[in-house]
């Protein structure tokens, strides 16, 4: 930047609250505001994409041209993204860093503000942290690297291992799968593709966090994660984005594929800030005696339409998902889970808590599939509401959970525990936190602890 | 008063409805007094308005602590000055262990950063139940949720020991108990007796009175104390019937 542009904005300032910050924006790249063919070429030659991801790109634009936003059964807010105001990408044209001495200084500055313990950063080499659109910091660690698991950036990976990556990729969630799944495999840029090959059970988790950094800017990432025969990985996804007016999308695109007797543990903890969209796909598909389990937990954004599913394909396959809702006032959360049982002795859990505050909204949508002839299949859905005042409203589409309850923070357990001496803010987290409690316990410990200080920080402002 | 918890013609109600018609009440740290009155004369809302809670509004008064007024400061505020209440009916909090719940109430008291360590915390709190005679696992249960009458309200009396007030207000800690409970919970009260605390026993029965034994005791009809004295005069209560201050409240 300039000094003359650093004077027209004197007061770019980081923001007190933690993954509510933004930083100088500094594109080498930057595909302008719109979306067409054009922009599609664009895309294309700035990441020097081979011609095949090309035409799929293309494909993709038709197909989400053609389709209609799904409001007929899904909220009227979608009518608000004007799709033309976007830009669909932007890059800092910085290669991948090796080492963390090469990550920008800002990108640390990330890291910081996102309260990774100090501990936990000198792990980072098991991160990969998505600056914008592309890597600007990717490094296996060693030991992953020895062991021949595969943890590049989407990019790499359909560059550097076109082999596994195209027989998988746009397999498990294909092009036309719904409106936005189209969008992302039209303009992808960044995620992560990782291969484990088979029998090697990756240790540690893998990370990466996305952020959005541009005003008026889609992110859309798009991660492929393949789990050869035996083998088992944990990974770990935070999205956090700066505070801006206007309106910003997030839609990205996650397909898992977990070979026999394999397991994939997907945890994800979002704290979008609230103009954000968050139209997200996640599938896996699990063969023979495998396992894929997500963990989702979704705070923030405008509206969040989030249904991870399983392909159960394989005789004993087994899917999960772990999912907590937050929608404060004005969010609206719309989330759920799929399962699809295709194969005998297929197993399935779906555990769903919510947590609706003020005018705040929470959907839960499940479908699960199983057809007749199948031997063996069993499925236990549990399903929670809680309401903080009563303005809230919850959801629950289709009706048939095996156990469900709604529950409220009342006026008397609020005075009661502020008579101990928490303040409001403290005393609703303190709730909040007592509700998912016996779900979060499910969750590997650092996770829980970050949601629990997400779930602070979310109650604390919603407070007057 | 620098050293009471004064309640000075406090004129206090809900919905527009005065229950409180000008109490006054003194209570010294140190001392142990009891509240008596029938159902409805006004006792828990006494509790409720000297706590801070939202849905009552006081018309008149003042209520003092250590000299300084408390009224319109939030009820966290007022916790946190040093006034405690045992709620009659205590709040479930599903999820939530009593461990950690006592845990955030001590934080709530600590400057930022300074938060209580751990060893230090769960050395204080078995050393409080041990006090209290409660069993230990008593605190990995989630507070109140699924408790009997009796455990809801030792787990009044052990968070009453933790958080160390200067006036604790009990308000009926008595009722719903069986004999054995209530000598359990007078153990606790009587344990935590000292210089250093002011106690306020709301009842309605004068059997508490026996395992509580009062500084003074106070008889509370239709929103008013309308005589006090020595511990003798619960039992006088006890004999007379609550007609005979009746009478001398309209006298
Ligand atoms: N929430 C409320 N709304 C309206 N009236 C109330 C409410 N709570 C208590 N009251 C009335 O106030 C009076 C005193 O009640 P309370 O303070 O609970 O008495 P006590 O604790 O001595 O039994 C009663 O007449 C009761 O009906
Ligand atoms: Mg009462």
């Amino acid at each position: 930047m300039s000094d003359a542009e650093l004077q027209e904005k004197p007061d770019l300032q980081i923001d007190q609250d933690q993954g509510n910050f933004s930083y100088p924006e500094d594109y080498a790249f930057d595909a302008g505001t719109g979306l067409t063919d054009k922009t599609i070429d664009y895309i294309c030659d700035a990441k020097e994409d081979p011609d095949w991801v090309r035409e799929f790109r293309k494909k993709a634009l038709k197909v989400f041209d053609e389709k209609p936003l799904p409001t007929h059964w899904a909220s009227k807010d979608l009518e608000n993204i004007h799709f033309n105001d976007f830009r669909y990408y932007l890059s800092k044209g910085a290669k991948p860093k090796r080492s963390w001495d090469e990550v920008p200084d800002d990108v640390k500055k990330t890291f910081e503000r996102l309260g990774i313990p100090e501990k936990e950063r000198a792990f980072l080499a098991g991160v990969e942290a998505q600056f914008d659109s592309e890597a600007a910091y990717s490094n296996i660690k060693k030991a992953v690297a020895e062991q021949g698991v595969i943890f590049v950036g989407s990019r790499e990976g359909l560059k550097d291992h076109p082999e596994i990556f195209k027989k998988w990729f746009g397999k498990v969630i294909p092009t036309a799968d719904n409106k936005f799944s189209a969008l992302n495999s039209a303009v992808f840029s960044g995620g992560s593709f990782i291969y484990v090959p088979k029998g090697v059970k990756v240790k540690h988790p893998l990370q990466a966090y996305f952020r959005i950094n541009a005003e008026n800017f889609g992110q859309f990432e798009r991660t492929l994660i393949i789990v050869d025969e035996g083998a088992e990985v944990t990974y770990m996804e935070g999205c956090t984005a700066p505070k801006f007016d206007s309106v910003t999308l997030h839609s990205a695109v996650v397909e898992l594929v977990a070979m026999k007797g394999a397991k994939i543990q997907y945890i994800t903890v979002q704290n979008w800030s609230p103009n954000v969209f968050n139209l997200v796909t996640k599938r896996g598909l699990a063969h023979e005696e495998s396992e894929i389990k997500w963990i989702d937990c979704n705070i923030g954004s405008r509206l969040t339409m989030k249904y991870p599913g399983v392909i159960l394909k394989g005789r004993k396959a087994r899917g999960e998902v772990l999912s907590i809702a937050l929608a404060n006032n004005g969010q609206h959360q719309d989330t759920g889970a799929k399962m699809i049982h295709a194969a005998d002795e297929t197993t399935s859990n779906i555990i769903s808590k919510s947590i609706s505050i003020g005018s705040g909204r929470a959907t839960y949508r499940g479908l699960v599939h199983i057809p007749r002839h199948l031997k063996g299949c069993k499925n236990n859905t549990e399903c929670d509401a809680l309401l903080i005042n009563t303005e809230s409203r919850t959801d629950t589409y289709p009706a048939i959970v095996t156990r469900g309850d709604v529950s409220k923070v009342s006026a008397e357990q609020i005075f009661y525990m502020q008579q101990r001496g928490l303040s409001e803010g403290q005393a609703m987290s303190l709730s909040v936190n007592g509700f998912v409690n016996d779900l979060v316990r499910q969750f590997p410990m650092e996770y829980s602890v970050e949601l629990k200080r997400l779930i602070d920080l979310e109650m604390e402002g919603s407070v007057g | 008063m620098k050293n009471a918890l004064e309640i000075k013609n406090l004129k206090a109600g809900i919905g527009g409805t005065e229950i409180l018609h000008g109490l006054n009440l003194t209570l010294p740290k140190g001392e142990v007094h009891a509240i008596m009155g029938k159902n409805g004369s006004g006792k828990s809302t006494l509790a409720k308005v000297m706590a801070g809670h939202p849905d009552y509004e006081v018309t008149a008064g003042d209520v003092q602590l250590d000299g300084k007024t408390i009224l319109g400061l939030d009820p966290d505020v007022r916790a946190r000055e040093g006034l405690f209440l045992a709620f009659q009916y205590p709040s479930e909090i599903p999820g939530v262990t009593i461990a950690n719940f006592l845990r955030a109430a001590l934080n709530a008291r600590r400057p930022e950063g300074q938060e209580i360590d751990a060893v230090e915390y769960y050395n204080e709190l078995y050393q409080k139940m041990d006090l209290l005679k409660i069993d230990r696992s008593f605190t990995s249960r989630a507070v109140n949720d699924g408790f009997s009458g009796g455990e809801k309200k030792k787990n009044e009396i052990l968070q009453m020991a933790m958080l160390e007030p200067k006036y604790a207000v009990l308000d009926e800690t008595d009722s719903g108990l069986d004999i054995d409970a209530l000598k359990i919970v007078a153990h606790g009260v009587n344990s935590l007796r000292g210089p250093k605390l002011g106690i306020l026993v709301i009842t309605h029965y004068q059997r508490l009175l026996d395992y509580i034994v009062p500084d003074v005791v106070h008889v509370m009809v239709d929103g008013r104390i309308v005589k006090s004295g020595p511990k003798e005069l619960a039992l006088e209560m006890e004999k007379k019937g609550y007609d005979w201050v009746e009478n001398l409240a309209v006298a």
